[in-house]
């Protein structure tokens, strides 16, 4: 089936309700209802689901949006369609304020920053007199066109659902895109995609800024809807509620966002509605089996019900294959032929009291493999970790053609051509081997989000996913390229890694442990595309513990013992090193 | 403002963040050991201090009822944890744990209440009961989830902050709760007035920081909770019961919470969701103690306490602002020094 045939079914039938005889005034309200929250959980889903950052604050966007429009329409007269663009800008300035702060907070600290600053706003439109304090705003206009007045529910309701199918299409868009796929990597650790020119701290704050939008678009709406504001539903509560309804109805997924805020909105609406009559009139139990019944889905359905509802579907979406026909994106310039590649003096990195690499100076030069060997905790990885600009080194200067990398941010590094992968796999499971690859043609694509969005970006992503199909069959991997990244061996995913970092068309690749886990033929096939890579113009830097593997391929050891390098020689040198039989043994054999 | 005024507002700011503390340090202790962001922590506060006020009354709360109800679910899905080897020993046990432990509380609180019941046996029977809902409330909520993320956990727990608060309406009403003071005794030096009831918050929020800070430095059981903390698996393989670590640190937090409620409902009338606004200052000092630090949780919290009283003497339309954004620029501090190590994600 056709990826947009759904979507197409799906607005015909939203168009078709109202006009459906018989359709009870009340469900068009509570579709409205349904709308307005979708708007604010799709913004959730971006953010928390795909994007890893959790926010109990939404509900003060809305806040920002909808006091927007109030106070303007109210006391200065605006037309509310003059208010849309200031709503959804006050939102973004707001988010602007607060992301600056926030998104750089990890782990646990974001949530609970953002609740506290949801109730703090809450508190603050509550008290301040041009807000109305607690009463709010009243007398808002209706949202008109022409001398058509948008009155009653069922007017409304449409601008209320362009809103959400636009906005859906849109964060679509958004996602399966150059950017898209940056912010899908961010939950994922920023490491990864820093490595490849991903500025994490930008994205971040674009996820951040996108999901206030979403929602001051539906404070605004709100405010035209009920033609009222007051501080109650932009509070701590409906904060809450909004993450309640992402994680629903499916946090990774937009409509799941739609359908989590259905099934909450109706389901408040049931509970609100015949909970009095099971139990007597008892206040506030609605609030008492919402809680109960959130508990249960989570353990139930930690992952949420869109994603367990497409499973069962016997319906699939097609795939596009990527056409790898398409132009080669420019290629970097080749190296001077002889002069060193990387050159490494006296680089240092202490952790306090540990000297994890002393002092340590080698060089690779252009055409040439070499391999850094040593026991475990010599400092090899750090070594790797130094030169990519992960970790800052204490002493010493690495540099990259002659150019100093002077603990540059791993961003500028992968500019200089270095690519890399890691010892521990660092892919996103959740995204397909084409979409993960592709990340690391990042720096080779330029369009932003907006672009991608409105659908301008397609030349450009064409290009980079041919890219990325092309590093995949040049791996062999090309059987796997639309299944997901954390369904291959982890042998696979180190072959994967090895694809995204050959998509920034490095003049130096970085491999750590790339042949752990692999079985033997897939080393032969290893060590035969590495020697293809070197022969093409290209340098191979690797850690790697299986000897037999290393002495076969590399040109060149380096061997590190305790942060120090003891050797450095051809692999024949090596093996009779006395120094490096006894790090490896004990002793001198 | 004279300095009566100051050290008026000072007085009464250090017994409000000593309470902030307490709550704070026992949201600290149960996020180290189960990555559980403890949102029902206001609710263990309501109904310590509320099931206090009532049995002052000599009525008998709801939230003995509750623990008994709790018990009843914890029983059965103990019951359908072993379902595969359902061996008597193992049914009895759960059935002592869960069935007959709260039903004992129960009957107690059913055979001691009255109006003359003495001041510390109300106390002790309202610690008992929230110490029961605090142990199955990780039992039923918390210990199917213990594997997944801190969001799905955070969001769990907000799930059972409402559930809780709607209860606590159920049982309490809306109307607030007084309960009467540990001791009328008092001490005065200068201008400022020491009832027995603050210098009793000052005294436990000491104690209990030195007791936490021991109990996790110097004890083996202690370690182990930190170590369950840090990596379940990993303590796991150690030897460490992981779920019974949880059991602790939320025996201990909802044992902190009620003393706090109960501390602190003398003082000023409580409502069934009070708990929730209190609970979340407590929130803020835990965070500005990086959630890990039990001293520094302590200070931060006597600083928001000490916020408050000033900012409603000057701004009290702004109180709850000022004291939520305070938030903000401790935020900023923790981004900038935020070490830019990686965590490791599944």
């Amino acid at each position: 089936m056709n990826q947009r045939t759904p979507l197409i079914i799906f607005t015909l039938v939203m168009a078709a309700i109202p006009f459906i005889p018989g359709v009870p005034p009340f469900w068009i309200v509570l579709l409205n209802n349904i709308g307005l929250a979708a708007l604010v959980a799709m913004g959730l889903v971006l953010l928390t689901g795909v994007g890893g950052l959790t926010s109990f604050g939404q509900a003060a966007f809305c806040g920002f949006g909808a006091y927007t429009t109030a106070v303007l329409t109210t006391a200065y007269g605006f037309s509310p369609w003059l208010t849309l663009p200031l709503s959804l800008l006050v939102s973004g300035i707001a988010a602007v304020l607060l992301g600056i702060v926030t998104v750089r907070l990890s782990g646990h600290y974001l949530p609970l920053g953002t609740i506290a600053w949801g109730i703090g706003l809450f508190y603050l439109f509550s008290k301040l007199e041009f807000l109305g304090r607690n009463d709010g705003i009243s007398g808002i206009p209706p949202l008109s066109i022409g001398g058509f007045r948008m009155l009653d529910p069922g007017t409304i309701y449409f601008a209320i659902w362009i809103a959400v199918l636009v906005s859906a299409l849109l964060t679509m868009n958004l996602l399966d895109s150059r950017t898209g796929r940056a912010i899908r990597a961010l939950r994922r650790g920023h490491i990864a995609g820093e490595a490849f020119g991903v500025q994490t701290p930008r994205a971040k704050l674009l996820v951040f800024i996108y999901a206030a939008v979403l929602a001051g678009l539906s404070g605004w709406l709100y405010a035209h809807f009920q033609r009222a504001a007051n501080p109650t539903p932009f509070g701590a509560q409906a904060g809450i509620e909004y993450l309640f309804i992402a994680v629903v109805g499916g946090a990774g997924y937009v409509w799941g966002a739609v359908l989590g805020a259905g099934i909450v909105v109706v389901l408040k609406e049931i509970l609100q509605s015949y909970l009095p009559y099971v139990f007597g009139g008892q206040s506030q139990l609605e609030t008492i089996v919402f809680g109960i019944l959130l508990v249960i889905l989570l353990q139930l359905a930690p992952t949420g019900v869109w994603p367990w509802l497409m499973a069962r579907l016997p319906i699939k979406l097609a795939r596009k294959t990527p056409d790898t026909s398409l132009p080669r994106a420019a290629r970097m310039r080749a190296p001077a032929s002889s002069a060193a590649l990387l050159q490494i003096e006296k680089a240092r990195k202490q952790f306090g009291g540990v000297i994890a690499v002393n002092d340590v100076s080698f060089d690779v030069r252009s055409r040439e493999i070499v391999a850094l060997i040593g026991p475990n905790g010599a400092g090899k990885s750090t070594t790797f970790n130094l030169i990519t600009g992960v970790l800052t080194t204490t002493g010493g200067t690495i540099s990259v053609l002659g150019n100093k990398v002077d603990n540059a941010p791993p961003q500028d590094v992968v500019k200089l051509g270095v690519a890399r992968t890691f010892q521990h796999v660092k892919l996103v499971p959740d995204m397909t081997v084409l979409e993960n690859v592709a990340i690391g043609a990042h720096l080779r694509g330029s369009s932003g989000a907006i672009s991608s969005m409105f659908r301008l970006d397609r030349a450009d992503e064409a290009k980079l996913l041919a890219e990325a199909a092309r590093q995949i069959e040049r791996v062999g991997l090309g059987d796997q390229i639309d299944q997901l990244a954390g369904s291959l061996s982890l042998g696979q995913q180190r072959i994967v890694e090895i694809a995204r970092a050959l998509c920034v068309d490095p003049l130096l690749l970085l491999l750590d442990e790339p042949a752990a886990g692999l079985r033997h033929m897939e080393k032969q096939r290893l060590a035969a595309l590495l020697r293809q890579l070197r022969d093409g113009g290209m340098s191979v830097l690797l850690v790697e513990h299986d000897m037999g593997f290393v002495m076969d391929l590399a040109d060149r050891i380096v061997v590190l013992d305790f942060g120090t390098k003891i050797a450095e020689g051809t692999p024949a040198e090596i093996k009779t090193n006395p120094d490096v039989i006894k790090a490896y043994l004990g002793a001198a054999a | 403002m004279n300095t009566t005024i100051m050290l008026f507002l000072l007085q009464d700011g250090i017994t409000n963040g000593a309470i902030y503390a307490l709550l704070g340090l026992a949201l600290v202790l149960v996020f180290a050991v189960t990555r559980v962001i403890l949102i029902p922590q206001g609710e263990f506060v309501t109904f310590g201090a509320l099931s206090y006020a009532m049995l002052a009354t000599g009525q008998v709360p709801g939230t003995a009822k509750l623990a008994l109800a709790m018990g009843i679910v914890a029983f059965g899905l103990d019951l359908f944890d072993i379902r595969r080897s359902l061996r008597p020993t193992r049914i009895l046990r759960a059935f002592a744990f869960n069935i007959v432990l709260p039903a004992v509380i129960l009957a107690l609180t059913y055979g001691l209440a009255g109006p003359k019941t003495p001041i510390a046996v109300n106390i002790a029977l309202s610690l008992l009961i929230v110490a029961a809902i605090g142990l199955f409330l990780y039992r039923i909520a918390f210990q199917p989830l213990a594997h997944t993320s801190v969001l799905v956990l955070l969001i769990a727990s907000v799930g059972c902050h409402l559930a809780l608060q709607g209860l606590g309406l159920v049982f309490f009403g809306a109307e607030g709760l007084r309960g009467p003071a540990l001791s009328s005794a008092a001490l005065t030096i200068g201008p400022l007035r020491f009832t027995g009831q603050s210098l009793a918050v000052y005294g436990l929020t000491i104690a209990f920081i030195v007791a936490l800070w021991l109990f996790f430095g110097f004890t083996l059981m202690g370690k182990a909770l930190r170590a369950t903390a840090v990596n379940r698996l990993g303590a796991r393989l150690v030897g460490i019961r992981t779920t019974l670590s949880g059991q602790i640190a939320f025996l201990l937090a909802s044992l902190i919470g009620a003393i706090s409620g109960i501390l602190i409902v003398p003082i000023t009338t409580l409502y069934y969701d009070t708990g929730f606004l209190i609970g979340l200052k407590g929130f803020i000092a835990a965070i500005i103690g990086g959630l890990v630090s039990y001293p520094l949780t302590a200070v931060a919290a006597l600083i928001v306490g000490s916020v408050e009283a000033f900012s409603s003497f000057y701004a009290s339309n702004y109180k709850e602002v000022i004291v939520f954004t305070l938030i903000l620029p401790v935020l900023v501090l923790r981004s900038l020094a935020a070490p830019a190590v990686e965590e490791e994600k599944e």
